[in-house]
């Protein structure tokens, strides 16, 4: 790589595969006949497939390679029969690697990360005991493209096990050689995942969880372990393991563990599942000299410090876990993050590489009657060896209104789609059939060639003669041929009712609208700006800033106050960021792209108008009732000790004694979940108060040190710094007391220590509570005007908690900051950069197109019963005053095509277009014979 | 196969619409409760108005067993397999259709097309007191379980039913209760009380010469 930010050259080494992507279809026929057998490392070497394969069934592009390590013909030439199978010609044996060069302006680094490897520590028997595997491996056993179907086999005799153990912090919080000191912050939830899929498939198994906390910190993660943990035969046990031996008969393995009840025990189980953590990937040395970047300690990417998604290069950007160890969701965050810093240093030139794509002139065809045509694919042999693809032409071609009908060898590949939209001008097709595969990844493509063709996309329709026929019946050739003329029969019934259908398009106003100043809104806001789009920023306070204003230090050693200014003065600066305090919503209207907000600051009410809104109106700290908290002034919020201690105030620093108690007003009935950042902050707090006096005793009483990721570092520093850390039980929580003793008044704190079994009791000078972070009692109004849902706990509910973090499931609305769930700083900054990502999506476009297969309302049916308006969950039918009274109206642009008010609605005047009652009762008509 | 993008577009209609056809079963395949890839939830919908029809096909002597609501995601290929080489066997033990429940042609016929024409009447009854949006699976198996639903089942919909097929009876020909009751397979004093209801409503008369029941 050369060149600097905006023009960067970069040149790639493809490695042949030996396929040409473009001519393979992806039907897999080489696959079968291939004669190598190996190993499958996309399923951990446990099953087998063939040298020529498709690396799994996912895999885009969906076209095979062939592993030239095991390929018969590229070690010394004999074989070649992959050649002689494919009928589309799409091997060549003789490719070779290929130099590309590109010139970008930025670059993003998403290398992901590789698995610990339990082999490095002989002691775990993974490698030599066959029943002991590791997570990943148990992912694919669990998986039903997995070794074994889905189905939970061992891999010692494949039978099902039935007690199964998983050892947690395998290679995580290690400080021993080949270890990694930091908590790789995924396995806790993953475990409890493959428990409950365990228990799935077998309700009988007996689960057995060994780990050292669980770290439940994610959002709705503490419920997931309740849910995991309440199974009946599930155990969660706190202790280190070694493994014992293997039994030579059964291939058992045995765990050694000890508890505080019964000290020292054996157990046997049937299967071993280790828990691995999360490494940097195996070539970062070489990856980060050929990009100029910086490495942490530990080799993930060194990231700025006010910026997690920056690398140490301007230009380069990172996301996912080669920030370090982090979980899906966030890992799609910093994708969308990267995207928002990537536009903000390319805006303007922002679509240059673009083209619009021209299609002929759309032929009217309303006048016309139906004359379709019918394409019957062979899939090379897929489709061809069960169904006699050949006599299903022959009898379509003699169905009512079919003017047309062939076969294709491969309907979908590039030439055979041109020949399609030739014919439809030929024969002046005005509906068509593709009778080959399955609509989910076909549909597009083939509408496309109607587009071609000169007539409306919507007169498509696909038979699956495939999934639904050849692949299920492959034994049974005649009836499968029956069975295609059947399912081609119903689809030509519903072809010809096909209605041709506009996708329209919306114009977008380019505004946005950020509710919260704090530092989740700035940020989303700033970088909005700097990609071009004028910003609205609205803040109730009279102030920007938000929590961040208490927040003095991080554990990173960030000054927070002084990036805080800097980030305000660089928001009042912004010539296209509008910043608007001190003020309330009081109305949201509208829709994606085009949003009317009225804003209420005093008596003065005006309405913005903007495209995207994105809600970063963030959380506070609660204010506890326990511990005499309110009632002893030494008892302390740890936001309030952390402000003192950047007071540095004299009474604090010079205490003898503080004690921290962690989970005050979270992880209970009340707030059934954890506010991620307490375990973190306490631990920040106490290394900073360590560092000012080293002699001051500090005791952290915890349920389970959640210090996730690299914050693991930070507490093993303060352990070894003597910062006491005491385990109690929620069962048995501390007592706090103020006692005058000698003329000193004490806080005296009564702690069952489950190590030493006895009662401790400390006298405290200042008390700190990790009080629960709480979401805004505002949020429930926020969430009406936007149609945007809360959570059970009062939080903000995003589209979807893995694959749309930032996303509402109503469109143009995002999210970001402590408004989604508590985080830490960094972790909001990556979020707030998402949202703008995401929010960029739309803002840069001119329009958006809506699909055609939305609801329409016949007036003259409609008895305003309103049943549609009652069962809409999107908001988009309302009634509408007509001549003839109250009528339902259906507004396309909100209307999500699921169809369910057609089917509620007594007199039929709701129709889903495309999925009408007329098209779908002529198919089931179609199914019992030619009509 | 059908394919509708949400088991919530699945019209009673068209369940109807197949029997009639000589269809032998429906089956309807949706996504897992909670995993509605719409904010609908159709499919919790999808299987009241399965539990439902279940119920009026019952009530017509046809097998319930006929109609099966499974939930298959798509990434189940395996649990689909499974499901509709059941839902398969199933139907082979139960034989064709109307013959398996031994029920004439005609007569099969003539009940599909009174629960038919009764659709737009239950889809409206249903709006206003059959149908409160259920949150979870359990709720929706709960309510057809339980007392409540059974009697709202019978008035508002048992009752119409009846009523519906005897219009449908009569408008071929006057007939006595007792002819009723016999074509209908229906208790003579059910049909006595939804005769007397009618008569009142002003639907039929009593035609005194040929002490027959007919059309108003």
């Amino acid at each position: 790589m050369e060149g600097e930010a905006g023009e960067f050259n970069v040149t790639l080494i493809k490695k042949p595969r030996y396929i040409e992507e473009e001519k393979c279809t992806g039907c897999g026929a080489c696959v079968e006949y291939c004669p190598i057998k190996v190993e499958d490392e996309y399923n951990q070497n446990l099953s087998l497939n063939k040298a020529i394969h498709i690396y799994f069934s996912q895999a885009v592009p969906l076209v095979t390679y062939i592993d030239a390590k095991k390929c018969s013909f590229l070690k010394n030439e004999k074989c070649a029969i992959c050649e002689g199978i494919c009928k589309n010609n799409a091997i060549d044996l003789c490719q070779k690697p290929e130099k590309i060069e590109v010139e970008v302006g930025a670059i993003v680094l998403s290398p992901g990360y590789e698995i610990f490897d339990p082999k490095l520590q002989g002691n775990y028997g993974y490698g030599t005991m066959q029943n002991v595997v590791t997570s990943l491996d148990f992912e694919r056993i669990l998986c039903s493209t997995g070794p074994y179907e889905g189905e939970i086999r061992r891999p010692s005799d494949r039978k099902h096990p039935h007690k199964i153990a998983w050892i947690q912090c395998v290679g995580s919080r290690q400080v021993i050689p080949g270890g990694n000191s930091y908590c790789s912050a995924v396995c806790c939830a993953y475990t409890q995942k493959q428990v409950i899929l365990t228990k799935d498939h077998d309700a009988q198994a007996e689960c057995t969880i060994f780990h050292n906390d669980v770290r439940s910190f994610g959002k709705d993660f503490e419920r997931f372990y309740q849910r995991a943990e309440k199974l009946p035969g599930i155990r969660f046990i706190r202790s280190y393991v070694s493994i014992g031996k293997e039994i030579p008969e059964t291939k058992n393995v045995t765990i050694r563990y000890s508890t505080y009840e019964d000290g020292v025990k054996e157990e046997e189980f049937d299967l071993v599942v280790l828990s691995v953590g999360l490494n940097p990937p195996d070539d970062v040395k070489d990856l980060a000299k050929k990009f100029s970047i910086d490495l942490t300690p530990q080799g993930f990417c060194k990231t700025n410090p006010i910026n997690p998604i920056e690398t140490s290069r301007r230009g380069i950007f990172v996301s996912g876990a080669f920030q370090g160890p982090i979980d899906i969701p966030e890992s799609i965050v910093t994708a969308s993050g990267a995207d928002a810093l990537c536009s903000q240093l390319l805006a303007y030139r922002r679509g240059e590489l673009s083209t619009e794509r021209e299609y002929p002139q759309e032929r009217n065809v309303s006048g016309e009657k139906p004359r379709v045509g019918v394409f019957v694919c062979h899939c090379g042999a897929n489709i061809g060896r069960v169904v006699n693809v050949p006599s299903v032409a022959e009898y379509a071609s003699g169905l009512k209104n079919v003017v047309y009908a062939e076969e294709a060898l491969f309907a979908c590949a590039t030439d055979t789609a041109k020949k399609i939209a030739e014919t439809i001008r030929e024969k002046g097709l005005n509906r068509v059939v593709v009778a080959a595969c399955t609509p989910r990844t076909h549909e597009p493509l083939f509408r496309d060639t109607l587009r071609e063709g000169g007539i409306n996309p919507y007169y498509f329709e696909m038979a699956n003669i495939r999934e639904h026929c050849s692949w299920v019946h492959a034994r049974e050739k005649e009836m499968a041929t029956r069975k295609a003329k059947d399912i081609v029969r119903m689809a030509v019934a519903r072809a010809t009712r096909l209605e041709p259908l506009k996708e329209f398009q919306l114009p977008v106003d380019k505004r946005a609208l950020v509710v919260g100043g704090g530092v989740a809104g700035m940020t989303s806001a700033l970088s909005l700006a700097d990609q071009g789009f004028e910003v609205y920023l609205v803040e109730r306070d009279s102030e920007l800033g938000g929590v961040a204003r208490k927040i003095h230090f991080t554990l990173e050693g960030l000054d927070v106050q002084e990036y805080l200014n800097d980030l305000v003065g660089k928001v009042y600066r912004h010539p296209l960021l509008h910043v608007i305090t001190d003020v309330t919503i009081t109305t949201v209207s509208g829709y994606v792209g085009n949003f009317a907000t009225t804003l209420k600051a005093g008596w003065m009410a005006r309405e913005i108008r903007h495209g995207i809104a994105i809600i970063a109106t963030g959380a506070e700290e609660y204010k506890p009732a326990e511990y005499l908290y309110g009632k002893e002034d030494r008892v302390l919020t740890q936001v309030e000790l952390g402000e003192r201690i950047a007071r540095g105030e004299e009474g604090l620093i010079n205490s003898q004694c503080l004690v921290m108690i962690q989970c005050v007003g979270c992880r209970n009935e009340e707030r059934n979940y954890c506010s991620r950042v307490c375990c973190g902050h306490s631990v920040k707090n106490a290394l900073k108060l360590k560092e000012i006096n080293p002699r001051m005793d500090i005791y952290i009483l915890y349920r389970d040190m959640r210090t996730y990721g690299l914050a693991e570092d930070s507490y093993r520093e303060a352990a070894n710094r003597d910062v006491k850390f005491i385990r109690y039980e929620p069962e048995n929580k501390p007592q706090v007391e103020a006692v005058e003793e000698g003329g000193h008044r004490i806080l005296r704190v009564t702690v069952a220590d489950p190590v030493l079994g006895q009662k401790l009791e400390i006298d405290a000078d200042l008390l700190a509570l990790a009080a629960a972070v709480v979401p805004l009692a505002t949020n429930a109004e926020i969430s009406r005007f936007f149609k945007v849902a809360l959570n059970p706990d009062g939080f903000f509910q995003e589209a979807h908690v893995k694959l749309r973090p930032v996303d509402f499931a109503a469109e143009g609305v995002f999210l970001c900051g402590m408004a989604h769930y508590p985080k830490h700083l960094s972790e909001t900054i990556s979020q707030a950069y998402g949202a703008a990502g995401r929010a960029a999506t739309i803002l840069s476009k001119d329009s958006i197109t809506a699909s055609g297969a939305v609801c329409e309302v016949k007036e003259s049916d409609c008895v305003s019963c309103g049943v549609c308006l009652s069962v809409c969950a999107c908001g988009a039918i309302e009634f509408r005053d007509t001549p003839q009274g109250k009528k339902a109206w259906v507004n396309s642009v909100l209307c999500e095509g699921d169809g369910l008010c057609t089917a509620k609605c007594p007199t039929g005047a709701i129709q889903l277009k495309h999925f009408t009652d007329e098209e779908l009762v002529a198919q089931i008509d179609a199914a019992v014979g030619e009509t | 196969m059908v394919r509708v993008m949400c088991t919530g577009r699945v019209d009673p209609a068209f369940i109807l619409r197949a029997f009639s056809n000589g269809t032998d079963g429906v089956f309807i395949g949706g996504c897992w409760p909670g995993e509605c890839h719409y904010p609908t939830e159709g499919n919790l919908y999808a299987l009241s108005m399965v539990l439902l029809i279940r119920k009026l096909l019952e009530q017509i002597g046809v097998n319930p067993q006929r109609l099966r609501l499974e939930w298959v995601s798509a990434a189940e290929g395996i649990r689909f397999a499974e499901v509709m080489n059941n839902v398969v066997k199933k139907l082979q033990e139960l034989g064709p259709i109307g013959e398996g429940e031994g029920i004439e042609q005609n007569a099969l016929t003539f009940r599909l097309k009174a629960v038919e024409n009764l659709l737009p009447y239950i889809k409206l009854v249903e709006r206003e007191r059959l149908i409160v949006r259920f949150e979870t699976e359990e709720k929706v198996i709960e309510f057809f379980k339980s007392d409540e639903g059974d009697r709202l089942f019978r008035e508002l919909i048992a009752d119409p039913l009846a009523i519906s097929q005897m219009m449908l009876l009569l408008r071929e020909k006057p007939l006595s209760a007792g002819e009723i009751s016999e074509r209908l397979r229906l208790d003579a004093s059910e049909i006595r009380r939804h005769l007397h209801r009618s008569v009142k409503q002003g639907f039929i008369k009593f035609d005194e010469g040929q002490k027959r029941f007919a059309l108003a």
